[in-house]
């Protein structure tokens, strides 16, 4: 009996995400659904956060005061980004301190992209362009998602990641119209950045083994693969108003596909990076355990003086 | 007008500066945005009296130009920007208050800090507002919007701190025996601040110190914290004469633009 009301369910569920009505917090959905969400939302989330630390790194030498203001404001809205993620994860009853144990411990992943340094003021360009060009690719159409607080959320940081990734391509075609030391920095940066951002759709179509369930639950509309071409094709134009090139030899216009063909993608990085063996895994956790350590004392004088504040409101009343 | 515009868009860049290495490091995500939205006003202000600073050393090069002897700043043979007043000037061409260009400390050293600036800034902008000079009073009027706001979420802050948990109230009380030598400065007007005075562009910054005192005492009650008995002051900021911080803060500031002179960035 139990047992058919389940499939009964089910099907009421199904249903709704076949006719592109949102599942809302209080609807019933399958315990994998939920925690499909989970692992997507709170992973996302955690990238902004952890996505700051890189750029981070170049606030205090930003080189003009303009720079250093847009910068700050970037990752600041990474920040409020990350705050978004957290309350449409916490909709489906987790809390966010549980995420972000779950950050410092290992056990829930962020974007591989963040593990790799930052070396130079081009590299907040490139990530700008290629980091956050990907990230958008990806996440448009996570607007139309089926859970709503995600795709409510996913809106707002559509709208600041599109103007991110403006001004980050400002910074290089600034740079690429420079001196011949600041056109290098920008190819260098783009050498670095490159594989990476492509690999930031994640693993290949036949090697994905969440985005079938993932597809047919409206969660995801579009495959890895789908969204891989669409950002190679768009990048490959980009690059030429700023003169410099990607770095792949075999990046060619294919007519009769009418897309870019690219070479082959270095799969044993992407999954040592995942396995924790990039060049910052180590450090973007330690930064981000040592900010909540550091911060613990604050936290806890915080919650002490509300409580203080609510016995004397309480004695007041009484 | 030129080195008083310059002193207070250093005390904003410096302070700014500080509460911008917070940025991804904040005690939780909300106070991370506070403090970087603070860290932005600052720049913002700064970026206003430096370029106003610098329309007046356009105008008449003559008169300011020996004030300013790096050599990377004498490089500059066309019309300044704000840049090259940030970024090419040495650190004992910097006129900030010793305070603002401290390291960043804990959480309560920052909040303090932030609280004491804001206060005097307040005091500063109220008056500046009604100053002859209409450019200083039109930036000045800007700038008290957002003050005001500092002024009340550090004062909240120096309260919930001070009066929070026990480890929060000794921080606290460590934060204003390190920073209470470096407020009695906010008072004591420099040289160029004395000429404003004059010209009626500004009012004696030390005729705030009575009020200032009375608001930190308030908020200080409401923390259960206690003002140190008066001692010696620091200074020299606003002469040029730094504490050892500065040079290292300038040092990654300005190292872009020093190792690639004369870039676009």
């Amino acid at each position: 009996m139990e047992k058919q009301g389940t499939i009964q369910l089910e099907s009421v569920f199904q249903d709704r995400i076949d006719q592109d009505i949102r599942i809302e917090p209080r609807d019933w959905m399958p315990e994998k659904y939920r925690q499909t969400l989970i692992r997507q939302i709170s992973q996302h989330a955690h990238s902004e956060i952890v996505g700051m630390l890189p750029e981070g790194n170049w606030i205090t030498r930003a080189p003009s005061l303009r720079r250093k203001a847009t910068l700050i404001a970037k990752v600041q809205d990474e920040a409020g980004h990350g705050l978004y993620l957290y309350s449409a994860a916490e909709t489906l009853g987790i809390s966010r301190a549980e995420m972000i144990d779950q950050l410092h411990s290992g056990k829930a992943k962020y974007s591989s992209i963040f593990n790799y340094p930052t070396l130079s003021w081009a590299d907040i360009g490139a990530i700008g362009w290629l980091v956050d060009g990907a990230a958008i690719m990806n996440q448009v159409p996570l607007c139309r998602t089926s859970y709503g607080p995600y795709a409510r959320a996913m809106v707002r940081i559509c709208k600041e990641e599109s103007f991110h990734q403006r001004q980050g391509f400002e910074i290089l075609l600034t740079l690429s119209r420079g001196n011949k030391a600041q056109k290098a920095m920008c190819q260098d940066a783009i050498n670095r950045w490159w594989w990476p951002s492509v690999m930031m759709f994640g693993p290949s179509d036949d090697a994905s083994p969440h985005t079938a369930q993932s597809m047919a639950w409206k969660i995801k509309r579009f495959t890895n693969d789908e969204l891989r071409q669409k950002f190679v094709d768009i990048c490959a134009d980009q690059v030429k108003i700023l003169g410099m090139l990607l770095p792949d030899p075999d990046l060619k216009w294919n007519e009769a596909r009418g897309h870019f063909d690219f070479g082959p993608i270095n799969w044993e990085e992407f999954w040592q990076v995942i396995a924790g063996n990039g060049p910052c895994n180590k450090e973007r956790i330690a930064a981000r355990v040592k900010a909540h350590e550091e911060g613990a004392w604050v936290r806890e004088a915080a919650s002490a003086y509300a409580e203080k504040q609510q016995t004397k409101q309480t004695a007041a009343v009484a | 007008m030129f080195l008083l515009s310059l002193q207070m868009a250093d005390d904003a860049l410096l302070l700014g500066h500080r509460n911008s290495e917070w940025t991804g490091h904040g005690p939780n995500l909300e106070q991370d945005i506070a403090i970087s939205n603070i860290a932005l006003d600052l720049i913002g202000q700064a970026r206003n009296f430096y370029q106003y600073a610098a329309f007046q050393f356009n105008e008449n090069r003559t008169a300011y130009e020996g004030l300013i002897n790096s050599p990377a700043f004498q490089q500059v043979a066309e019309n300044l920007d704000e840049d090259d007043l940030a970024y090419l000037r040495d650190a004992n061409e910097f006129r900030n208050h010793l305070l603002v260009e401290l390291n960043k400390g804990d959480w309560a050293f920052t909040i303090t800090r932030q609280f004491f600036i804001s206060l005097y800034q307040q005091h500063l902008y109220s008056d500046l507002q009604k100053s002859s000079d209409r450019q200083i009073a039109a930036i000045a009027e800007k700038s008290l919007k957002e003050v005001n706001y500092h002024v009340r979420w550090s004062g909240e802050w120096v309260i919930r701190l001070g009066d929070g948990t026990e480890e929060s109230h000794r921080r606290m009380r460590s934060a204003i025996d390190q920073l209470w030598q470096y407020t009695g400065e906010l008072f004591i007007p420099a040289d160029y601040q004395e000429k404003a005075v004059q010209l009626g562009i500004l009012v004696n910054p030390g005729t705030y110190r009575e009020s200032w005192m009375a608001k930190v005492r308030a908020a200080f009650d409401q923390a259960g914290l206690v003002i140190p008995e008066s001692g010696w002051t620091q200074k020299g900021g606003k002469q040029g004469i730094h504490t050892e911080h500065l040079g290292y803060l300038l040092a990654e500031l300005q190292y872009l633009q020093r190792s690639y002179p004369g870039s676009s960035w």
